[in-house]
């Protein structure tokens, strides 16, 4: 009996916590559009009424539009090149076995360990150390280091479990490496693939610190509004711009999420016996 | 999204097997993994060793004097501009992954254990704020916290103070909300990670033989997440350590941190050797915190059980 009460009186406080968690976690993300909508330049409550002005505001702003072309050439350069390596990893790791596979795979890894600010020091260290100009090629080559990670973790789990006698059969059967890595393994893995692509992209999109050191005079879309923020009269701007990206970011997660999913659930079909 | 993965890259087990097929593997493995290697080994690795040994260096107005000083590294630990910096940041990066594991634990434990079949879209719900871009919500955070801001002006109009509050924004307590609000993903992935692998009838024998709840949480399902929980620790503390945009926008004057006087040195102060001498105390020191931090928590939970 006591035992019953005690559990009664605990169950709902979980729920109660988890909702308050929620809140915390969401609050910063919803204020944004809130205010990016308000007809004040200023963001405080009451809000002051609906407007879409401040939206108008971007189309005519060249040097919004500007950083935001560059986000997209390094945002797409990043998710293809560090999605790339991601497999090479990711292959090398849940289908080989071999000495050094902790080393290396820790050394892939280490960027998630390490501070940003100190990844990107070194970077703009042997940047300007080798003679190399600042630019988006410099953002690139920085940004893909510290996605690397995320596009591994992403393939790894959809990856494993993928079985390999479908691979064997296959070479068995006459083909190629090539050509059952094409046939066999890609078409399992491909929901894995596109959704490293996305989140990668997600993170370049969004990454500050490295392309504030390595970007030269060359902006990307947060470099542009982290030199907006000084001025107050910017803000409803950046909160405008902002709630596009965030809007961006959560749709092509969620895409992500989706063919995530449909990984994981392929390689459970391609293992069921039949 | 990508729970397993931290979890599991780390664990996995290499046996090796003697054989000419077995040796076949490995060059297989090995020519797979090269060009992710070289590129990490490139442009991460290389680079950190530019850093160690500029700090051994010393900026000659335009030039660098290759000889061999400690110079940078005892202004480093002994200026006392330095010195408070570090201890700062230090204390924050503390703050912000104790404060971020332990809120973010039941989190984990409700989505590892109540989750039924919508784990996966909790984890998602709880990831999306993180992936979000880092910079907005640094400044949404300001607008939240600021004078006239939403948790002033909503404290006010509840009746819970009079004035707005000025203790807000522009402190280290602002720094560490931000920040534990920023790492909240990153703390409760890996504890989920390792709260899913415990075997739950651990937990029923427990039971079964007379723990009470707590009791059963304290000695089989904590020691068990503990690989999580640390990792959590690692994961959070060590980046936070040289976190940047925080401090320079909600961190006001006590609130400044050990990167913007890292960045000082790439830029306005033009000193490399002093810049990479700061980076590399950094690294040293929160890793010799974080590995405190990670034999404290073993011992607790050894003395529990």
């Amino acid at each position: 009996m006591s035992l019953l009460t005690r559990r009664l009186a605990f169950l709902p406080w979980l729920p109660a916590y988890v909702a308050v968690y929620f809140l915390f976690l969401y609050l910063p993300i919803l204020l944004i559009p809130i205010f990016s909508f308000n007809n004040a330049a200023t963001t405080t409550f009451p809000l002051a009424g609906f407007t879409t002005k401040w939206y108008g505001t971007l189309a005519g702003n060249g040097a919004m539009l500007e950083a935001a072309r560059n986000s997209l050439v390094v945002g797409v350069c990043v998710a293809l090149l560090s999605t790339t390596l991601g497999i090479c990893a990711a292959r090398a790791i849940t289908r080989y076995r071999f000495r050094g596979q902790r080393a290396a795979a820790g050394l892939i890894m280490a960027p998630l360990f390490l501070p940003e600010i100190i990844v990107a020091v070194s970077l703009l260290m042997i940047v300007l150390a080798l003679g190399l100009q600042l630019s988006l090629l410099t953002v690139i080559l920085g940004q893909t280091v510290f996605c690397v990670p995320y596009a591994m973790s992403v393939l790894v789990s959809g990856f494993e479990g993928f079985d390999r006698s479908l691979e064997e059969a296959s070479y068995d059967l006459g083909e190629t490496a090539l050509g059952t890595f094409r046939r066999v393994t890609l078409p399992v893995v491909a929901p894995a693939i596109v959704s490293s692509l996305l989140v990668t992209f997600t993170i370049s999109l969004d990454e500050f610190i490295l392309a504030f050191f390595l970007s030269g005079t060359e902006p990307t879309l947060p470099v542009y509004i982290w030199g907006q923020l000084r001025f107050a009269a910017k803000l409803p701007g950046v909160l405008a711009l902002g709630t596009i990206m965030i809007a961006a970011s959560i749709l092509m997660l969620t895409l992500a999420e989706i063919l995530r999913r449909r990984a994981e659930s392929r390689t459970r079909i391609a293992l069921t016996p039949t | 999204m990508t729970a397993a993965a931290f979890g599991d890259i780390a664990e996995t087990p290499a046996p090796f097997r003697r054989g000419s097929w077995m040796r076949s593997e490995e060059a297989r493995g090995l020519a797979m993994i090269s060009p992710t290697f070289l590129y990490a080994l490139a442009l991460l690795f290389l680079p950190v060793l530019i850093v160690l040994a500029y700090s051994f260096w010393t900026q000659d107005y335009l030039d660098i004097d290759r000889t061999f000083t400690l110079e940078n590294y005892r202004q480093a630990l002994t200026e006392p501009i330095y010195r408070d910096l570090f201890v700062r940041s230090l204390w924050i990066a503390l703050a912000v992954s104790i404060a971020t594991v332990v809120f973010s634990y039941p989190i984990a434990w409700f989505i590892s254990f109540h989750g039924g079949v919508h784990r996966n879209l909790w984890l998602f719900l709880v990831t999306v704020p993180c992936w979000t871009s880092y910079l907005l919500r640094v400044m949404s955070w300001k607008v939240i916290l600021g004078y006239g801001g939403v948790m002033n002006t909503g404290l006010m109009s509840l009746g819970v103070i009079e004035e707005p509050l000025t203790s807000l924004l522009y402190n280290s307590n602002a720094v560490v909300i931000t920040l534990v609000h920023s790492w909240a993903a990153f703390a409760i992935l890996p504890i989920y990670v390792s709260l899913q692998k415990i075997d739950r009838t651990l937990i029923e024998a427990a039971r079964d033989l007379g723990d009470s709840r707590a009791r059963a949480f304290l000695r089989v399902t904590l020691p068990l997440s503990l690989p999580g929980v640390i990792s959590a620790f690692l994961i959070v503390m060590i980046p936070t350590v040289g976190d940047f945009v925080t401090p320079r926008l909600v961190g006001g004057k006590d609130g400044v941190m050990i990167a913007t006087a890292i960045q000082a040195q790439f830029g306005k102060a033009a000193n490399w050797p002093l810049g990479a001498a700061l980076s590399v105390t950094t690294m040293v020191l929160v890793s010799l915190a974080a590995a405190c931090v990670v034999f404290a928590l073993r011992f607790a939970v050894r003395r529990i059980r």
